[in-house]
């Protein structure tokens, strides 16, 4: 029984829960420190622990020592680490950018943004269904508290109309869940998987029903068409740095939907076999044209990047939706790519919000931005991320993903869908980019950025650079993750096997 | 019970279909209960075997379903009351209890443009 | 190793250009300059290895699962292009030198031409066709930097924009095309792709493929239909223009059908669709060149033409088709790029551009007017320049293909009718700028330039003449390995004479000029014609209103999507959800009802169906008379809990009880800050609308709960029942289960707690409301103090409340009860004593900062878990032991109960922390209540 494995939720919750207690005694600074030393843990505790998984071992870790699947359990395999890393990371960066202002205007930013990441973590690791549901709660009080930080009648309106439409996803959550258990009578994952592949086949009706529910609640949360409508105004009206940690929140439901996908409807699945794969893609197509389409008209930058949020999410999804092991490994690699990718750009575009006086980051043409060279370089070098062009991550991700759709016989739908995506978005970028910098007009800007403002987007922007550069072995990595995925019996067998029942003195 | 459940969704969603936050909560609520309920039934339902181990006493109903139910119903009043709390500050900020925070007029208008 | 730096060094000079301004003035010109000069000296080794006929190859592992690699390599062709990039890249640096505005911000210039030479460097020498890609990619981005280098002009921009969007559309279908190429011949490497041509031709996927390249090839040389990016990207400076748009990256297409001319070239598709857009581009270009009277508008559009006529030479397939083809992108390189230089000078000299106003420069600037004439000559394709050669082998060609077809002949006729052309708009060039009268008030009075504005244009020039006067000596030997690379075949025969003999070629030569004088002669009326068409065929408009219609549709789309509106937003939601739950029922062909028997419906049961859908059903019709509506759901709270009763959940039923309470109380609070009554704002028609998607919802929630509990059920839960006692030390099985089996889910629910107060905090701290004064009815709320026996009784009530909330949560475990129902009955009690006795008095004997209560809670129950951790177990797991009090009697003491307490903090300090904040507004509002 390795403790290693609930680090990643207790670091935390523990530094939240102080950050909390001591919220009137410790200093601003002290607080900082605090906060960072947690992300600083977490992200060792997330490289130790692929050190541990990286060899296809599943470590699993049973809560209260009782025996899955009436135990609650614990699972860190490849993916699930795989997304802990990058979540660390991301939260790393985030943070310090929020050290520029954002954490001061209430003493509640550090424990929120702890406890969001207790959440976050807890629904990577979790092994059983309704606790994920649980995690799914927190992350999302977290976030609805993020969100609203800061106050003003724009997040406001965005906060109550996230919270509302969550709560919905909520309830559809439990009713899947519920069906699920008076279906076969068991939550956690394994288990499920086992026993869903052994339904008889005059239950397919309500099984289906349920697995459709779970997939339209995972969806939501990922911002999949048609429930990505919620996403482009919440990340547009919240603060920078919130927006940034969010970009790794729509993948918390690709990652659920991968998950499911995988352990409960992959080829073993028996009767429900497949369900996933047949609708992710056409989904996720869709998506990502909406997506584009959106980011064409959008009048804000912040707008804009929330849009290329979505169409990043399409592409995402249609990648896990492929179901093969290429298709898959593209995505994970994609994954870690648009995670950094879009909050990158999220900061940028907070930097230009912040030095372009009464413009903003609004899309005309608008007075000359003091730090023009540099900021001018950070945003083309994020719009050609975000864009997928050469030669950074997102292209080498894009390829990787074009190449495992040509293997499906639908490919002519897949590769015009991401090209015509891919020239809109190129479009839209070279719109924005031309008017926010080349067609200078009006009174001058106002505030130069501090020294160091643009640390954390270069901390982003040379995540994306390592990315590029360790392609080769993260590809190897994200292939062995999808293997591992495409084969569950591993998964399933070290989740179930017995231990000792519960302990007495 | 499943005449329930289905009465109580019904309504529930009538509800949260409607334009205010009072009337959004209150659906959250019927909602809730819908859900709280259909949890409850998933573990089958008996009468007269609460799952409290007593000696002599044998049959006891799911306990299972009971505990989730019990955290689900925390869990949705800590989501209501933040709800309701989102509401006041919502009306603080925005000067009207409608869920788009825009002025009851012009949303009446756009409901009469797409009706 | 080398050759690899060949590509590297331009980009490291970039960086170096572009630091280097900023510590010394104008010196960044010279690092370019040295940079390039180095990449050429690092190139000249390597240069015989092609003439030996070997092929260079250079290779670093990248990601080579999906086989990208670093890997370069040099033949004759790529090592022509090097040599032409860093050659002409070297002229034009010295030549930009110079005609460049001294002043600051010139290290941005040199950086992106830089840039550009070595993502040109790229192409050519990449082996891996998606590594060509990217360099491919990045050209257009530095052509898009360098023409929108003087951005205050508008447009610069939109000639920036609009290249970026062809040369971006035309690289991502490149990227289709290669991809599906390198599916079919089973590598990205040029070095398998070339030996692979039979089986790539024969393939089903063949067609697509060619088409995406195609269309990647024509955009990069602005091919009809995709010619018209070029003529708006000259309004980069003149040095970009010469360099970039005639000289190298417009060359990128052809050079890609050079590259894959073994693989692609000979079928059917491949012929007519290269020499249609050939031909095409040749004719519209040579016809608008004509009639343009920008000086380098005239230039831009005989480049498009030129291009043309080299894809359509590659269009022909044949091998001296492809000699000719790579002979004419040498020479266009040499004569359009002093051209271009030439041009740049009498604009820098004249202050304009206007042919119409520039006349008789001849007197002012003879030596330059020489230059441009010679190099003119050669566009024109007049003997003993280099232009000519090719050219004539290019009409040769063209009247060999023509043989095979009927009506074959129209082909020669229109080459020669677009050669008449090309000899007309190259003798206005000479005619109109150097004599043909007076200049007219131009803005400068023009002199020769400085020698080494000249010296660049010079060099080209000579280089016209060498190889137009002795191309045996010169070019022939460069020619021959260039073509053995592109054909991957030895060389066909061929010389290179001046004079061949009387023939077919050298009539239609002839006739081109001669033709070409008369057609300048006459150009008056035509010109005359052409402004009554001005502006007829421009496809950038074309291209313009499209993307405003595109745009337009996007954002209309867009808010038709998403007005923003929530109602909105919850119905797309619950009609997805429908559909998938239509779905997933129709067609499974799977009973409803299962096998299991039904429980007895008996009175009770039936009750309170009834009683739950009655009330539903008013919570629903009153909803907007707040108040009772609030009452009825409160009711709806307590037929639910009694169902929980009735189907023996005792915990769910007190729980659901007391939650309902102070949810109630909540309400109600709030309440008093919002509307009493709700305004009616649903039209009858969207009433109706709901009122369906709600009653669909319910459906289905009631069909699907029917389908599930008629079925049987075998589940995990004998082992709680079985362990429970032994293991967990409690009989109460349901809270065993919450604080020991699945005390996790309990810790995150009680953080669940925790953020909504923390978030709530938050949102209301300092938050003032104003209440209402008048109830629905208009009667006054009532300030009287509060009822005095109702205080005293709440009051007297508080210690009993506290003692039975102890007793709760101690039984918790064994009975129903446990620390959340006690939490919350505490909270009960003290919300009691704000009813009663008003806010004032609570606060003063209650501090309003309950988070670190909560704190403390959360802490308390993390700590219990970890406590397991000291023993080696994992976390959260309990303990227990069992002790007799006094008077209670036997009471069993766990560790579960320990995170219970942390769960009853938590608990009571939320619930409190809500109302004390609602008692803040509330104050706020009324401090007359202070005497209260």
């Amino acid at each position: 029984m390795n403790h290693l494995v609930i680090a990643p939720l207790l670091l935390p919750l523990l530094v939240g829960t102080l950050l909390l207690v001591s919220r009137r005694t410790l200093s601003l600074a002290a607080r900082r420190s605090l906060s960072l030393a947690a992300i600083f843990g977490q992200i060792l505790f997330a490289i130790e622990l692929g050190f541990l998984v990286g060899d296809g071992t599943i470590l699993t870790y049973h809560l209260g020592h009782w025996p899955a699947p009436w135990g609650i359990v614990l699972v860190a395999d490849r993916l699930a680490v795989w997304m802990l890393l990058v979540t660390s990371l991301l939260a790393g960066c985030a943070l310090l950018h929020a050290m520029h202002g954002t954490d001061q205007c209430s003493r509640h930013f550090h424990p929120l943004f702890q406890l969001q990441l207790f959440g976050l973590n807890g629904a990577f690791l979790t092994g059983d269904l309704f606790n994920l549901f649980v995690f799914f709660e927190i992350l999302l009080l977290a976030s609805y508290g993020l969100l609203v930080h800061g106050g003003g009648a724009a997040r406001v309106r965005a906060g109550l109309q996230f919270v509302v439409i969550n709560l919905v996803g909520s309830t559809l959550f439990l009713f899947a869940a519920g069906a699920f258990y008076g279906l076969v009578g068991t939550l956690n994952l394994a288990d499920l998987a086992l026993k869903v592949a052994r339904l008889p086949p005059e239950a397919l009706g309500p099984a289906q029903v349920a697995a459709l529910l779970l997939l339209v609640v995972f969806a939501l949360k990922a911002a999949l068409v048609p429930l990505h409508l919620w996403l482009p105004s919440a990340y547009a009206a919240t603060s920078a740095p919130v927006a940034a940690l969010f970009a790794i929140m729509t993948k918390v439901g690709a990652y659920a939907l991968l998950r499911v996908e995988t352990l409960m409807f992959g080829k073993q699945a028996g009767i429900l076999a497949g369900l996933y794969t047949t609708w992710l893609l056409p989904l996720g197509l869709l998506t990502l044209v909406l997506g584009a389409l959106g980011a064409l008209a959008a009048t804000e930058l912040r707008l804009q990047v929330a849009y290329l949020v979505v169409v990043s999410v399409g592409l995402l999804i249609s990648a896990f939706g492929l179901g093969t092991a290429d298709g898959i490994a593209a995505g994970l690699y994609y994954l870690v790519h648009t995670t950094f990718a879009t909050a990158a750009f999220f900061l940028v575009a907070d930097l230009i919000l912040r030095t372009r006086g009464w413009a903003a980051d609004r899309l005309v043409p608008g007075p000359a931005l003091p730090n023009a060279g540099l900021l001018g370089g950070l945003f083309f070098v994020t719009a050609l991320l975000v864009a997928g062009l050469p030669p950074l991550s997102g292209f080498v991700g894009k390829v990787l993903i074009l190449r495992a759709a040509l293997e499906q016989p639908v490919w002519p739908w897949i590769l015009g869908v991401v090209l015509i995506g891919g020239l809109l978005g190129l479009i839209a970028l070279a719109r924005s980019g031309s008017l926010l910098f080349f067609n200078v007009r009006g009174g001058g800007a106002s505030a130069h950025l501090e020294a160091g403002a643009t640390l954390p987007t270069l901390g982003l922007l040379s995540l994306c650079l390592a990315l590029l550069i360790g392609s080769g072995p993260v590809f190897d990595l994200a292939r062995a993750t999808a293997d591992q995925l495409l084969d569950p019996s591993d998964y399933i067998h070290a989740v179930l096997r017995p231990i000792g029942t519960g302990f007495e003195p | 019970m499943s005449l329930i459940i289905g009465v109580l969704t019904a309504g529930g969603v009538y509800l949260l279909l409607r334009a205010r936050t009072f009337s959004v909560v209150l659906g959250l609520a019927l909602l809730t209960y819908a859900v709280n309920l259909f949890l409850f039934a998933s573990g089958r339902l008996t009468i007269g075997a609460p799952p409290i181990l007593a000696p002599g006493v044998s049959r006891s109903t799911d306990p299972l379903p009971q505990a989730l139910v019990l955290t689900a119903i925390v869990i949705s009043f800590a989501m209501t009351a933040f709800v309701i709390m989102l509401a006041l500050r919502a009306r603080a900020e925005l000067g009207n209890d409608h869920v788009d925070g825009r002025d009851p007029d012009d949303v009446r208008n756009r409901e009469g443009s797409e009706a | 190793m080398n050759l690899s730096l060949v590509v590297l060094l331009p980009f490291v000079g970039a960086v170096l250009a572009g630091w280097v301004s900023h510590l010394v003035r104008m010196k960044s010109a010279w690092t370019a300059g040295a940079v390039t000069l180095l990449a050429l000296l690092c190139l000249a080794p390597l240069a015989p290895l092609p003439f030996s006929g070997q092929t260079l190859v250079w290779r670093l592992g990248w990601i080579h699962q999906i086989g990208l690699d670093l890997v370069f390599r040099l033949d004759g062709l790529g090592l022509l292009f090097a040599s032409m990039i860093l050659g002409i890249g070297l002229l034009v640096i010295l030549y930009a030198r110079y005609y460049l505005p001294e002043r600051d911000g010139l290290g941005r210039f040199y950086a992106y031409l830089l840039f550009f030479m070595g993502a040109m460097l790229g192409i050519v020498l990449s082996e891996n066709l998606i590594l060509m890609l990217i360099f491919w990619e990045l050209t257009s981005l530095s052509s898009f930097l360098l023409i929108s280098y003087s951005y205050r002009k508008p447009e610069s921009r939109r000639g920036a924009r609009l290249a970026l969007a062809v040369t971006g559309l035309g690289g991502l279908a490149l990227l289709g095309g290669l991809l599906l190429l390198g599916k079919l011949a089973g590598s990205y490497d040029l070095s398998v792709i070339l030996t692979q041509g039979e089986a790539v031709r024969a393939d089903p996927l063949y067609p697509p493929m060619l088409v995406l390249i195609l269309i990647g090839a024509f955009t990069k040389s602005a091919q009809f239909p995709f010619h018209f990016w070029l003529p708006h990207a000259m309004a980069a400076p003149t040095p970009v223009s010469a360099y970039l748009h005639s000289a190298t990256m417009v060359k990128a297409g052809v050079f890609l059908l050079a590259r894959l001319f073994p693989v692609l070239a000979g079928t059917p598709e491949w012929t007519w669709l290269v020499i249609g857009a050939g031909l095409a581009t040749l004719l519209i270009g040579a016809g608008i060149a004509l009639f343009k009277h920008d000086l380098k508008g005239l230039l831009a559009y005989s480049t498009v033409s030129h291009l043309g006529l080299i894809t359509l030479l590659f269009g022909l397939g044949t091998p001296l088709a492809a000699v000719a083809g790579v002979f004419h992108i040498f020479n266009h390189a040499t004569f359009k790029a002093s051209l271009f230089m030439a041009a740049g000078i009498i604009d820098h000299e004249c202050g304009t551009r206007d042919m119409r106003r520039i006349n008789g420069l001849w007197r002012f600037m003879p030596y330059t007017a020489t230059l441009a004439m010679v190099a003119a000559a050669s566009m024109a394709g007049v003997p003993l320049f280099n232009g000519f050669l090719s050219k004539e082998m290019f009409f040769a060609e063209t009247a060999d293909f023509a043989t095979g077809f009927e009506y074959g002949w129209l082909l020669p006729a229109l080459v020669v009718l677009a050669g008449v052309m090309a000899v007309a708009y190259s003798l206005r060039f000479i005619h109109d700028v150097f004599f043909n009268g007076e200049p007219i008030d131009l803005p400068r009075t023009p002199h020769e330039p400085p020698f080494w504005m000249k010296a660049p244009v010079a060099v080209l020039v000579a280089i016209c003449l060498l190889v137009g006067i002795l191309p045996a000596l010169t070019v022939d030997p460069i020619l021959r390995t260039t073509v053995t690379s592109v054909l991957q075949a030895p060389a066909p025969e061929f010389d290179l004479a001046i004079w061949h003999g009387f023939g077919l070629p050298v009539v239609m030569s002839l006739t081109a000029l001669v033709g070409g004088v008369l057609v300048y002669g006459a150009r008056r009326p035509l010109f005359r014609l052409a402004t009554r068409l001005e502006g007829r065929l421009e496809a950038r408009a074309l291209y313009d209103g499209l993307l405003a219609e595109l745009t337009l549709f996007a954002a209309w789309l867009t808010r038709r999507l998403d007005p923003g509106s929530l109602p909105w937003r919850v119905l797309v939601l619950l009609l997805t959800v429908l559909v998938f739950g239509v779905l997933g029922s129709i067609g499974s062909g799977s009973p409803l009802t299962g096998t299991r028997a039904l429980l007895p419906v008996d009175g009770v049961s039936l009750t309170l169906t009834a009683g739950l859908i009655l009330v539903t059903l008013v919570t629903v019709a009153l909803h907007r008379r707040r108040f009772t509506a609030l009452v009825v759901v409160g009711a709806l709270g307590l037929l639910v809990a009694l169902i929980f009763v009735k189907f023996s959940a005792p915990d769910l039923a007190l729980t659901q009880l007391s939650v309902e309470i102070v949810t109630i109380v909540l309400l109600l609070l709030a309440l008093y800050f919002l509307p009493q009554r709700g305004p009616d704002e649903s039209s009858t028609a969207r009433r109706w609308h709901d009122g369906m998607v709600a009653g669909l919802a319910g459906l289905g929630a009631g069909v699907l709960t029917w389908a599930i509990l008629t079925r049987p059920l075998e589940s995990i839960s004998d082992y709680f029942i079985a362990n429970s006692l032994p293991g967990g030390g409690g009989a109460n099985v349901v809270n065993v289960i919450l604080v020991d089996f699945r005390g996790f889910d309990t810790l995150g629910e009680i953080t669940v707690l925790a953020l909504a107060g923390l978030g709530i905090h938050a949102m209301l701290y300092g938050l003032r409301l104003p209440g209402m004064t008048q109830d629905a009815d208009g009667r006054r709320w009532n300030w009287d103090v509060h009822p005095a026996i109702m205080a005293a009784l709440a009051r007297l009530l508080l210690p009993l409340a506290l003692l039975v909330s102890v007793f709760i949560f101690l039984r918790g475990h064994n009975a129903p009860g446990g620390g959340f129902i006690a939490g919350l009955i505490t909270a009960v009690a003290l919300i009691m004593q704000y009813l009663a006795n008003g806010v004032a008095w609570t606060h003063r004997r209650l501090s309003n900062n309950m988070l670190p209560l909560i704190g403390a809670g959360l802490l308390i129950a993390t700590l219990t878990g970890l406590g397991s951790l000291v023993f080696g177990y994992p976390f959260l797991t309990s303990s227990f032991t069992h002790l007799n009090w006094p008077i209670i009697g036997d009471l069993e003491l766990a560790t579960a109960m320990l995170f219970d307490l942390g769960v009853y903090l938590v608990v009571v300090s939320t619930t409190l922390l809500i109302l004390i904040h609602l008692g803040l507004m509330h104050r706020a509002t009324h401090p007359g209540e202070e005497s209260a």
